[in-house]
């Protein structure tokens, strides 16, 4: 039975290495990552939870610093209606020293981040959902004990002004979930920093 | 005497200055789609970058040596910079200028990304850098970077005599 697992698993991963990650409707799997505060976090701890807004972020892009007070406002506005942000920085401290866990504590601290800013150190998390850029957010909606993927995309449409936005997405999403409708539109582009992947 | 060496030097920096960003246009995407769809012998060459793109910066002398190579064939080549517009005076010109970039330089403002990364190719993430090569025969969009040997050799396999 053991065995049949394991092969289950095996199968599993070689597959979703193989894939383009997560689509929308798609089931999500949970992570746990270390936080900047020295604990680990994981999606399951967030028992009260109605879902998450996953954002793969990082220190040095500039697309990521323009969001980052964005960010901070989805996620007071939002964790306390039952969808917390969690934010995963997926690059390699190797090739951008400026994403290493040492200056994330601190860009946390100075930025006075109210939600974990997780890194992917393996970065399999990253890998696993499909996320090509920074910043990149998966909206997670917790549907019969599943993390169903129900937006993928930019979070509104103006990286260089928040207040010339004239579509929040990630807003409006959330607003569709709360009142039990699916995001329309669920899935959007936005320019962005490659992610730095670890030289094999 | 200082000073009126002073006002040559900076009336010479001024008009340097001005000639470079007279090179740099700012074109927004309605005005930019037509370099997308030329349907002529040239072969274009059109690759999306950022001055605080470091794959991007670290791949602009492969391309500037290729601009080089090419340009007395029928080839063009644009890097069309997605820096912010607020940046374009103090980090893009100064950028071109210490660089001595010589492949044209256009700075695409449309911050909806969403409104346009489709419509220069559907499997562009939006990621940079991405290049798009393309003549009237041939198109091959890709999202990463190239070596000078892989551009080298698309572009001579698809030059037009």
């Amino acid at each position: 039975m053991k065995m049949t697992i394991s092969l289950f698993l095996i199968l599993f991963t070689a597959f979703s290495a193989n894939s383009q990650g997560y689509k929308v409707g798609d089931n999500a799997e949970d992570f746990k990552l270390l936080n900047v505060d020295g604990k680990y976090v994981q999606m399951a701890d967030y028992e009260d939870a109605k879902g998450f807004i996953v954002i793969f972020t990082c220190n040095h892009c500039p697309y990521s610093v323009a969001y980052e007070d964005r960010i901070n406002l989805l996620d007071r506005r939002f964790s306390q209606e039952g969808y917390p942000v969690i934010a995963v920085n997926p690059n390699d401290s190797l090739i951008q020293p400026q994403d290493s866990y040492s200056k994330m504590i601190v860009r946390a601290r100075e930025k006075s981040f109210s939600f974990p800013y997780l890194l992917d150190a393996s970065q399999e998390v990253f890998k696993t959902y499909g996320a090509t850029r920074t910043p990149h957010v998966y909206i997670l909606n917790k549907e019969n004990k599943e993390l169903v993927v129900r937006y993928i995309g930019a979070i509104d449409n103006n990286y260089e002004d928040g207040g010339a936005a004239t579509e929040k997405y990630v807003e409006s999403a959330i607003e569709n979930l709360k009142m039990g409708e699916l995001p329309e539109p669920d899935f959007t582009k936005a320019i962005g920093c490659t992610i730095k992947v670890k030289k094999s | 005497m200082k000073i009126g060496f002073l006002s040559v030097v900076l009336l010479f920096v001024a008009t340097f200055a001005l000639s470079v960003s007279a090179q740099i246009k700012v074109v927004n995407f309605k005005n930019f789609k037509p370099l997308l769809e030329k349907n002529n012998d040239t072969t274009y060459v059109i690759n999306f970058w950022a001055t605080w793109c470091a794959p991007c910066v670290k791949e602009l002398p492969d391309f500037e040596s290729i601009n080089q190579q090419f340009k007395d064939k029928k080839f063009k080549m644009l890097l069309v910079s997605l820096d912010f517009r607020k940046s374009f005076e103090t980090r893009l010109i100064p950028f071109v200028e210490q660089n001595k970039l010589k492949a044209e330089v256009l700075l695409l403002h449309e911050p909806d990304g969403n409104s346009w990364i489709d419509l220069v190719d559907t499997n562009w993430s939006g990621a940079i850098p991405a290049t798009l090569i393309y003549n009237k025969d041939f198109r091959v969009f890709h999202e990463g970077g190239y070596t000078y040997q892989e551009l080298n050799s698309i572009i001579t396999n698809n030059l037009k005599p």
